[in-house]
């Protein structure tokens, strides 16, 4: 008898449902009997009812689907390691991997001992789904019956069901922190690896970036050489060519938005400004690549000047167009949320219109306002696909925007795809970047935090 | 007896609704008038129309004409933003700026260019918080956030700026209606110092505090102006049974 996992959980949700229904109306009955009134509303009894039954059992039912597949090839390794002690790990692996295809139907081959294995596997995990799915139901049916059983009219199971939602959105936030702490640690533990084979401070320090090592063993290649400060300086360059964009068109439209804009023309400009931030970013590469640098490229011709054809201009001023939107948006809001008591105030005065925008609105939104540009910058300097598309690769220590630069995302990019060994240097300078990256992102929240906060003129 | 200002058929609506309808009244030179009237009865809008501060909400109409010193403040030739340098207001929340309090006082004077140097428009900084008997509370801390003083102290911030405009007229939207009777009697009794060189139009629910401090009160019902006397009349032996029936507290 199977039991897939999609039976048993509808049938865990049905159990459920049931309990809530049956602790319902059984509480009014035990009520009724007792001639005494429920502390909490019946339903209160039948959410908690439904909680207790339903979420343990889920988390069971997690476990042994995530964990249970783990557990039998960890047991069909080990079976394979016995009968052949010969073998190496990775041929364990890789006859593990043949085994679990042909269990599959993937494949088919002849060989006896396969074949075996394989049926033995599909078995295993016969076995698996069928007891998941008896241990969830039973665990469910016994929950529910024991918190039903249990439930007094004069227990508060509203107070219950809070906590333990309550603990419910505990558990979320406590799911994202640690996905953080893991990111960051498997991020700092392969940058370690990779300041074991190269020196810190050259890294960072560094000016020269040439990552040239020999791909294959066979190769031979220079030294590499893993300077961070041309890539790091490129995304600088590059972000702060895209803020001179953003900045001034985003804020200005916003104040245009927020301040003078009639009710009709913003219902018709906001959502299209906001189409903008909807476009895929390689279809902004598109742009930046076919469009943009052939046009600067001509407009510096004319000028006389030489512009490569992939130059950091071209990547920064369509990535700073990209950013409009999320300038724009997020100051309209902030600026649309100082009071109009203020407005009132300064119009009351006899200040015009730009004087009331300028000497009071503007200062009163200023924390806001820090807030977007940051998002934006983060944006920024996070952004990968317009520099791959026009910016280039060639890691140039140089802040003309007219010559062709790379970015430390962009970096990460190339050292990563392809084929690639895991544990050379090559590869590993990848974290290495990785962790600058963060660590400089991180130290820009912290400083226009701290500006945002001394700035704050509190209104109300 | 002079008149500052002189409305005639006054009509206000906002979209298709009225808000107010055929008022005519003329306000006396330097004495407090009073409006008074249920809430939704259109003081507060006339209030507004004073100095023009129903054109920055949309969608509303104003007809009729109102006259400040003979001019007609809704002619073709009248800014508004010079309308209200003339006519300051003071509103029901204090709102100050999020300044210092110098910089709030300042405020005015530094936009209309009225101080040439800086001990000129300290002087006039000076002199308003004195008019407004703030000076002695804050003269230490003329550079503190104006939003870290008291609600009452606020207010009279706000007053203070609205003075160092020089305005000819200060209009007041319920001006004590959040504070505590200790700050009201403040206020009240800066109004009735003030009034003697401004004229001041003052909208308030407390029948009382018009009774106290107004010499003149225009009673309002839902858009009407039911009745415009002295304030002693009306509180008194007032013509129209409408009134008679609001200051008794029969309905409000």
């Amino acid at each position: 008898m199977t039991l897939p996992l999609s039976f048993v959980f509808f049938v865990l949700l049905g159990l459920s449902v049931y309990f809530y229904y049956h602790a319902k109306s059984g509480i009014v009955r035990k009520a009724a009997l007792l001639s005494d009134r429920t502390k909490a509303l019946p339903s209160h009894y039948g959410q908690q009812s439904f909680l207790w039954a339903f979420i343990p059992s889920f988390l069971v039912l997690l476990v042994l689907t995530i964990g249970g597949p783990n557990y039998i090839d960890q047991i069909f390794y080990n079976k394979i390691q016995e009968l052949n002690p010969t073998f190496n790990e990775s041929f364990v692996s890789l006859i593990l991997a043949k085994v679990i295809n042909v269990s599959n139907g993937k494949i088919s081959t002849g060989e006896e001992n396969i074949i075996m294995l394989a049926k033995d596997y599909k078995i295993a995990f016969e076995q698996l789904h069928f007891y998941r799915g008896l241990v969830v139901i039973l665990c469910a049916a016994l929950l529910g019956m024991i918190i039903s059983y249990r439930q007094k009219p004069g227990s508060n199971a509203r107070e219950q069901v809070e906590k333990f939602i309550v603990n419910i959105f505990f558990a979320s936030a406590v799911i994202a922190i640690f996905t953080t702490v893991a990111i960051i640690l498997s991020l700092f533990f392969e940058a370690l690896r990779f300041f074991n084979l190269y020196n810190f401070f050259d890294f960072i320090f560094g000016l020269h970036w040439a990552p040239n090592v020999a791909i294959r063993t066979d190769q031979v290649a220079a030294e590499g050489s893993f300077g961070m400060i041309p890539v790091l300086l490129g995304t600088l360059l590059i972000s702060f060519i895209a803020m001179c964009v953003a900045i001034p068109i985003g804020l200005f439209s916003a104040i245009y938005l927020a301040e003078f804009a009639t009710p009709k023309i913003r219902d018709f400009v906001k959502p299209t400004l906001e189409i903008l931030a909807g476009i895929p970013t390689v279809v902004y590469g598109y742009f930046a690549a076919l469009t943009a640098a052939p046009f600067f490229r001509e407009i510096g011709f004319s000028l006389g000047l030489d512009v490569s054809s992939e130059s950091a201009i071209a990547a920064g001023a369509v990535m700073g167009i990209m950013i409009i939107p999320f300038i724009s948006s997020l100051s309209d809001d902030v600026i649309r949320a100082v009071p109009q008591s203020l407005r009132d105030g300064s119009m009351g005065l006899g200040a015009t219109k730009a004087e009331t925008i300028y000497l009071v609105i503007l200062p009163a939104a200023i924390p806001g306002l820090v807030g977007a540009v940051l998002l934006a910058v983060s944006r920024a300097i996070g952004e990968t696909m317009i520099v791959v598309m026009a910016a280039g690769l060639s890691a140039n220590l140089t802040v003309n925007p007219l010559e062709s630069v790379t970015t430390v995302t962009v970096q990460i990019v190339s050292l990563l795809t392809g084929d690639t060994e895991f544990d050379d240097i090559k590869t590993l300078s990848a974290f290495g970047l990785g962790l600058a990256l963060f660590f400089f992102t991180l130290l820009l929240n912290i400083f226009a935090l701290s500006i945002s906060r001394r700035l704050a003129e509190r209104y109300d | 007896m002079t008149s500052k200002f002189r409305t005639k058929k006054v009509e206000v609506s906002y979209g298709d609704k009225k808000a107010i309808r055929d008022i005519s009244l003329d306000i006396e030179k330097n004495i407090i008038t009073a409006l008074i009237g249920p809430s939704g009865c259109g003081k507060s809008t006339f209030l507004r129309c004073l100095n023009r501060m129903n054109d920055v909400i949309e969608n509303c109409s104003i007809k009729g004409s109102i006259h400040l010193d003979e001019q007609d403040i809704y002619g073709p030739d009248i800014d508004p933003v010079e309308l209200r340098a003339r006519v300051g207001m003071v509103f029901q929340k204090a709102n100050p700026f999020p300044k210092s309090i110098f910089d709030n006082i300042a405020y005015g004077p530094r936009i209309h260019g009225l101080a040439s140097n800086d001990s000129e428009l300290k002087d006039i900084v000076h002199n308003s918080l004195e008019k407004a008997g703030l000076m002695d509370e804050v003269k230490d801390r003329l550079n503190d956030q104006a939003t870290g003083l008291s609600g009452g102290q606020q207010q009279r911030i706000c007053i203070a700026r609205a003075i160092a405009v020089s305005p000819e007229v200060i209009l007041m939207d319920e001006p004590c209606s959040a504070l505590d009777p200790i700050a009201t009697a403040k206020i009240e009794e800066l109004m009735s110092e003030l009034c003697e060189s401004y004229t001041i139009i003052i909208v308030t629910h407390s029948m009382q505090q018009a009774a106290r401090v107004s010499k003149k009160t225009a009673f309002f019902h839902l858009g009407d102006l039911i009745e415009y006397n002295d304030t002693d009349k009306i509180f008194t032996q007032p013509e129209n049974q409408k009134t008679q029936d609001y200051i008794t507290g029969r309905f409000g």
